[in-house]
């Protein structure tokens, strides 16, 4: 028994001519899978983002073979289109000029906007063979897939129109979808005559920026719109006892040395939590901030994407707020009325807001819902797309009650007694003490099934109660056609 | 009518060489050449369908004449090779042989597209180095002397690459060739032969540490000359040849274990205290935030390879003459660009196949010195396609060194051919083995009837 079993042993072990060449052929297999298996995920994963790199000389292929596709609102209005002019030259066509310009941007002296981050379909086609027979043999270019946005051509043009001559911007979005309604920039530029009036928009000196499309790019002290912000870290620390909270405005509050006063000075005597918001006492909110801990501060700000990568494909401007472990007891009293060295984009605000609207989850902020071939084919679609959490079921419910009071009660009275109901909160940031504050609000409508979010900002204009909310009342009342 | 060309004929030549990829697999289910018969016929019809698309397609898109004699040339010469090969050495390994003139197909393909002249050029070389190749299996199969030359081997090996690093010429800032009568040499390509020799006889002999020992110096003076040239990528493979061959040997993983060890401490060296290592390192980790610089050739590279997409754009209908040294060290992505990804993943597949096909014959080999040679041939031939594929990918630093078979490079191609034919000729001494021990067997059992019947 004991010999035949050592035999077979031995008969086993003869099998195996040698181990290392077995070894060696797997590990090369094996590597040569993973590099394989890499260069396809990669290549595909990558492939938009390297056609729209400036230096990727395909482009040039592409753009010689395709007529570059159209920009569509949502309801299919030619928002851009190429043209050719009487000599057969291409020509790209904005034909609501300065309303669109910087959300939809330009693709001459370089790319913005949509015609930037969509660059890929723009320039690709997606017509069938036959159609690209027939082309040829007339001569003519192969038509670019066209872009079909989120855009409502109505509520673009009650913003535009309502923000008038100002310097700001204005995003609208549904908080369900993260579907992008209107975003709006001003001062603004005219994207057909953008080739020649490039050389003096880039000699420009003024501080206009023109170019910049200040809804998503644009970074503001935030204001009284931070107390969102401030609120969610106390709200973390109490989440029940909350309603316990009591202040005594007296028009500042002081903490040894420093001092921190209301707006224009103003007394808010007695207040709860719900008051403190509503009627936005800075006095009430550098107490606050000053009794929430370093941590939870710093953990609030990193769970709202504080200092972090927004999930947008479009270009954007990171957010920057921050509770330094040296941070002296001025600076965090500053921090937590939104003042001081914090700074965030409208854009930013109105996906704390959404997030808020939409019970906590936030949506991932989209500007294109489909893309179409020339001859109607779906090439591709853009579903909602839940990017995560933000904040708790409750506390998006507490945050929703304090921001109808601000509404019923506080700062936003403008929004008041209307056929639908709104909700939301102003700000009024102060970034010199020469000339007026920017004037913030963001909110939402209808305050118990919201169904669309708008986020203001309104350069050197004064309170966000006056110059904010009004225009936050034009845009509710276009969505729900009360004009 | 041309874009229904263009565009079928991507689909169709993705096709057809997906099929010749699954047969050259399919070829391991199959233990002996004579079983395998109807695979490498269709393998050869495959071969020339794919080529005759391409051709189809270079001609739709560009309508140029003087292409049909080329391709016409290259159909002729191909199919005489394996013709001959089948006639001269009816014992040799075929697939190795299908596979190896599936790959130059493939170059002379894209090097047609790229640059003409070139690919007239390349042809050339490869039809001379297959007059010479075909002398190599013969030689290997008779001249069992060869075995004996091992420090030998070694002297010339490092002399060769001694005289570049001191003379040579510089290309694209490494020393790596010199010009006699105006013919550019790479000579570590050849000696990269020499050195696999040389590496097979001293550790066949080796009896104890100290001649390890003593084999290791030398490779590492070999290894160091390279390094001293800038020739990062021939070093890289000479090392890796080296590592193989003694693992093969001993049989001892723990030498495996120190090699790596070693090189990545070597390799952190390298990073502190060489500029152009750190450069290439940079460039891997991300090539584009200096892309004007020395990422340019990394993120072209990888513009080609996403930009042709699953079936590629069709010959001529990219722009990889934008990559830098397309022809010699980024051919993959030109191929991926413009043939397709999926097409030039099953093109490194073919390089696997070839590797498997090689490191199986030294497994069955009972000669330990033709094993080594055989193994070290395949580990050389699999590692510097892994360089080359994966340096234009961002796998891993790019270090510069060609694509064999495909690439386009005179001592590459040389060098590469008569490896394979190495390979063939040792084959050769494989089949003999086998015969040999049938004739043992044989007479073993004659002796023991013979036995049998005398007792009786």
């Amino acid at each position: 028994m004991r010999e035949e079993k050592l035999r077979s042993e031995t008969k086993k072990k003869k099998r195996i001519r040698s181990y290392p060449i077995i070894v060696l052929s797997i590990v090369y297999c094996l590597l040569f899978a993973s590099m394989l298996g890499y260069i396809c995920y990669y290549s595909y994963t990558n492939k938009q983002e390297f056609m729209n790199n400036k230096y990727n000389t395909r482009q040039q292929i592409l753009t010689a073979k395709n007529k570059r596709g159209d920009i569509l609102s949502r309801e299919g209005e030619v928002l851009a289109t190429t043209e050719l002019d009487a000599e057969g030259k291409e020509k790209r066509v904005y034909p609501y000029e300065k309303e669109f310009a910087h959300v939809v941007g330009y693709s001459t002296n370089g790319k913005s906007g949509i015609e930037e981050f969509a660059n890929y379909y723009l320039i690709n086609t997606s017509i069938e063979l036959s159609e690209k027979a027939a082309l040829d043999k007339a001569g003519q270019k192969y038509p670019g897939d066209n872009v079909i946005t989120t855009l409502d051509t109505h509520l673009q043009e009650v913003a535009y129109n309502a923000l008038a001559s100002r310097k700001g911007a204005i995003i609208v979005t549904d908080p369900k979808t993260g579907e992008i309604l209107a975003m709006v920039s001003k001062p603004d530029f005219d994207p057909n005559t953008i080739a020649a009036e490039w050389d003096n928009m880039l000699k420009d000196t003024s501080g206009d920026a023109k170019l910049l499309n200040r809804a998503t790019q644009g970074l503001y002290p935030p204001g009284s719109t931070f107390k969102i912000v401030t609120s969610i870290a106390y709200l973390t620390e109490h989440p029940t006892d909350y309603t316990q909270y009591r202040f005594s405005c007296n028009g500042k509050f002081a903490k040894g040395s420093d001092v921190i006063s209301c707006y224009h000075g103003e007394n808010h005597g007695n207040l709860d939590f719900y008051g403190s918001f509503a009627e936005s006492c800075n006095s009430s909110y550098a107490n606050i901030g000053l009794s929430v801990n370093q941590k939870t501060f710093n953990d609030t700000l990193d769970k709202l994407m504080f200092g972090q990568d927004l999930p947008v494909n479009f270009r954007y401007s990171k957010s920057s707020a921050e509770y330094t472990a040296g941070m002296s007891t001025a600076d965090v009293m500053q921090l937590s009325i939104g003042q001081g060295t914090t700074a965030v984009s409208p854009l930013h605000i109105n996906m704390i807001t959404s997030a808020i609207a939409n019970d906590g989850v936030l949506m991932k902020p989209h500007l294109i819902s489909e893309v179409k071939c020339a001859n109607g084919k779906v090439v591709d679609t853009f579903q909602e797309e839940k990017v995560k959490r933000l904040i708790s079921s409750e506390e998006a419910g507490i945050l929703r009650d304090m921001m109808e009071q601000v509404v019923l009660k506080g700062t936003a009275s403008k929004l008041k007694g209307l056929s639908y109901t709104a909700a939301g909160k102003t700000g009024s940031a102060e970034f010199n003490s020469n000339s007026d504050s920017h004037a913030w609000f963001t909110g939402y409508a209808p305050a118990d099934d919201p169904e669309i979010c708008v986020t203001i900002i309104v350069e050197n204009a004064g309170s966000g109660g006056s110059y904010a909310v009004p225009i936050a009342k034009r845009i509710f009342d276009a969505y729900f056609g009360v004009e | 009518m041309e874009v229904y060309i263009t565009e079928i004929s991507k689909y169709v030549i993705a096709g057809l060489l997906f099929l010749y990829t699954l047969e050259a697999f399919m070829a391991f289910r199959f233990k002996n050449e004579e079983k395998r018969k109807w695979l490498y016929a269709r393998q050869i019809i495959l071969m020339f369908a794919v080529q005759i698309a391409c051709f189809v397609q270079i001609m739709a898109r560009t309508g140029k004449a003087v292409y049909l004699f080329f391709f016409a040339f290259q159909i002729i010469i191909f199919a005489s090779v394996i013709m001959l090969f089948y006639i001269i050495y009816p014992e040799g390994n075929r697939l190795i042989i299908n596979n190896s003139c599936m790959l130059l197909m493939i170059g002379m393909i894209i090097l047609t597209r790229l640059s003409y002249d070139r690919a007239v050029r390349q042809f050339f070389i490869i039809v001379a180095s297959f007059v010479i190749g075909f002398f190599v299996p013969e030689i290997i199969f008779k001249f069992d002397f060869l075995k004996k030359f091992t420090w030998i081997y070694a002297a010339l090996g490092v002399t060769a690459i001694g005289v570049v690093l001191l003379l040579g010429a510089v290309t694209n800032g490494s020393k790596i060739s010199y010009t006699v009568g105006g013919i550019t040499f790479q000579p570590s390509e050849v000696v990269k032969i020499l050195f696999l020799f040389f590496m097979a006889g001293a550790l066949y002999s080796s009896e104890n540490i100290w001649q390890l020992l003593l084999t290791s110096f030398v490779a590492a003076v070999h290894v160091i000359i390279l390094v001293l040239s800038k020739d990062l990528g021939s070093a890289l493979i000479f090392f890796v040849i080296y590592l193989a061959m003694i693992y093969i040997s001993t049989e001892n993983i723990g030498y495996l274990a120190m090699g790596l060890g070693f090189a990545t401490l070597a390799s952190a060296v390298a990073y502190q205290h060489f500029s152009h290592v750190q450069v290439r390192v940079r460039a891997w980790m991300d090539p584009f935030t200096d892309i004007e610089g020395s990422g340019y050739q990394v993120s072209q590279s990888l513009f080609g390879i996403s930009s042709g997409g699953w079936f590629g754009v069709g010959l001529y209908g990219g722009s990889p003459s934008s990559i830098p040294f397309v022809e010699q060290d980024f051919i993959f992505s030109a191929i991926a660009e413009e043939l397709g990804v999926i097409f030039a993943v099953m093109m490194a597949l073919i390089c696997v196949s070839t590797f498997i096909e090689i490191m199986r014959i030294g497994y069955f080999l009972r000669d330990k010195y033709y094993r080594l040679v055989v193994c070290g041939i395949g580990v050389a031939y699999i590692f510097q396609t892994f360089l080359t594929i994966g340096g234009g990918a961002k796998f891993i630093p790019l270090t510069g060194v060609t694509l064999p078979f495909v690439s386009y490079g005179g001592s590459s191609v040389l060098v590469t051919i008569i490896m394979i034919m190495i390979v063939e000729g040792i084959c050769m001494i494989r089949t003999d083995e086998k015969k040999e021990a049938i004739e043992r067997i044989r007479r073993q059992r004659d002796n023991e009837r013979r036995k049998a019947s005398q007792r009786d």
